[in-house]
């Protein structure tokens, strides 16, 4: 998995449990090192293990520390640059979640290597439902995408219920009620950067 | 009918991506870039919705749907099995009765470039779809030689950690390792088994026949640890002479007399020097993280010295089992004779 992906679950961790709780963890999966590189490539059996000692540890079940997860990626003032990123896909909720289906090409062409989860939406909001389907070789994203999609909801200030409703064949499956796509102000965004976003290390 | 025609010029100028529909939602006319990309296939005259799928809004594409998404986000597919992806906007034509649809490739611009052999004049000037390219190729030259550097700093990054926890003449752990891998076995909560070993008569080998023949002990030292330990135990050379190991698990006491037992009968095989025997045997003092309550780093070392002291009290070349008397007595008896001499 890239070192993207690792260093997120490790700073995810590191903000939301401290830093002796990921030395911890860091020791139970066996890392051999303390922080992973953002920009070199790691197994794939690196990140389960880090996952499942993560579990063990806080004592969570997997599915809900990757929706924890996906909450703290676009929620994080640390991460505030991943945010603006998302908040790229469009100018409102509906525009954001058709924006995902892009999300794989835009993420490759950023960072070569970086390999997300194929997503398709489907579904029209006359009646607000959707499914989000997401495809990957790695069981789990859907819990991540719950948790971004919920923080995202109240980014951009709409009133959505969303669940992870199982797998359909090979991909998972999430279902999306939007309530109301302006519900409330929502957050901030302006197209150009106020400062450099500094991602703290 | 001049003037009509210079206008559909200025938008297939403007717009190489457009699509204007008649009044029943055929294709009446496509601009360059986007004939270019239909190549072969006769699209003018026929319905777009059988060129093109609307995957948003998640409807037809007959006239009357395409109307209805007048203002919002258009997503189309290309029907002709390309997966090929445009976005873009409805209007009213404003040259004919019918819909005016203007395109984009979006984010599938790359793919798009490569695939339909697009160049710089199929794109209007003032899209900024070459500047993006632009940037996706400097940026990727600028990745691939940023990841080069990764690769050597992290390669350079693990052998100077393999140099750094390393005794260089015996290829052992040294003791920086040492103090990392005891903190995290007692980290580890598993139970684990300490032997502190010191040589002896390793002095008199250094003194009689040089540092030569004590090196060449050392490393015949560390044959005889690397053969009696499993691969997940630990040997370190924390000292000259001195050594220590660590075992994964409680070890039982016939399992701690077996080792020991052939540890001290292996360093006791003399070991040729230009025709000279080095004979030296060992010390040894042990502890196991089941003593303690709260084990920590300082005390097992502690307690291990003390057992290590112990033998050499008893006469060398034997092994102790740290308990609490042994604590008590040491505190009224001198250290051994040459103990306080032997690390390097």
């Amino acid at each position: 998995m890239h070192g993207l992906i690792n260093r997120s679950i490790q700073c995810f961790i590191r903000d939301s449990y401290g830093a002796k709780n990921w030395r911890l963890i860091a020791d139970g999966a066996g890392l051999g090192f303390e922080s992973f590189e953002a920009m070199l490539s790691y197994d794939d059996s690196v990140t389960l293990a880090v996952l499942d000692a993560a579990a063990a540890e806080l004592e969570k079940p997997r599915t809900e520390l990757l929706e924890d997860l996906g909450t703290y990626l676009v929620s994080h003032p640390n991460l505030e640059a991943l945010r603006r990123l998302m908040r790229f896909g469009g100018s409102t909720f509906v525009d954001f979640l058709h924006s995902l289906e892009d999300l794989q090409e835009r993420a490759a062409l950023a960072v070569t290597g970086l390999h997300l989860p194929t997503l398709e939406l489907v579904g029209e909001g006359e009646d607000g439902l959707f499914k989000l389907f997401c495809a990957s070789e790695h069981a789990g994203f859907g819990h991540v995408f719950v948790g971004i999609l919920r923080a995202m909801s109240d980014d951009y200030g709409a009133l959505a219920l969303l669940d992870h409703a199982g797998r359909e064949g090979q991909r998972e499956v999430i279902e999306i009620h939007l309530i109301q796509n302006g519900y409330s102000a929502g957050r901030e965004f302006d197209l150009a950067a106020s400062s450099p976003q500094q991602r703290s290390a | 009918m001049q003037d009509f025609t210079e206008r559909a010029v200025a938008f297939d100028k403007l717009m190489p991506l457009h699509l204007q529909l008649d009044t029943n939602g055929c294709i009446a006319h496509a601009g360059p870039t986007l004939r270019k990309i239909l190549a072969d296939e006769f699209v003018l005259g026929r319905p777009v919705s059988e060129v093109f799928e609307l995957r948003r809004p998640a409807r037809g594409a007959s006239a009357a749907e395409l109307a209805a998404a007048i203002g919002e986000n258009i997503h189309l597919r290309m029907v002709n099995g390309s997966g090929t992806r445009l976005k873009g906007m409805v209007t009213q034509n404003p040259l004919a009765d019918g819909l005016l649809l203007n395109l984009a490739f979006g984010i599938s611009v790359v793919d798009a470039v490569r695939d339909y052999h697009l160049t710089i004049t199929d794109f209007a000037s003032t899209d900024l779809t070459v500047e993006m390219l632009y940037l996706v190729e400097a940026k990727s030259a600028v990745m691939a030689e940023t990841l080069e550097l990764n690769m050597r700093l992290q390669s350079a990054k693990i052998e100077a950690e393999e140099q750094a926890y390393t005794d260089a003449l015996t290829g052992l752990k040294n003791r920086r390792a040492m103090d990392h891998l005891l903190a995290s076995a007692l980290h580890g909560e598993k139970p684990f088994t300490m032997m502190h070993l010191d040589l002896d008569f390793f002095k008199a080998v250094n003194d009689t026949l040089g540092h030569a023949a004590g090196d060449l002990v050392l490393e015949q030292v560390a044959t005889v640890l690397n053969d009696v330990t499993r691969s997940d135990d630990i040997v370190a050379r924390v000292g000259g002479d001195e050594f220590v190991l660590l075992f994964s698990g409680d070890l039982k006491f016939e399992v701690i007399d077996r080792l020991c037992t052939r540890i001290i009968s292996r360093l006791e095989e003399p070991v040729e020097f230009d025709g000279q025997p080095c004979r030296i045997s060992g010390s040894i003092g042990i502890v196991q993280s089941k003593m303690y309550d709260q084990p920590d780093a300082e005390r097992m070392l502690h307690d291990a010295d003390i057992a290590l002291y112990a033998s050499k009290h008893k006469g060398r070349a034997c092994y102790t089992l740290y308990s609490d008397e042994l604590l008590e007595n040491a505190a009224h008896t001198e250290p051994p004779k040459g103990r306080e001499n032997t690390a390097a």
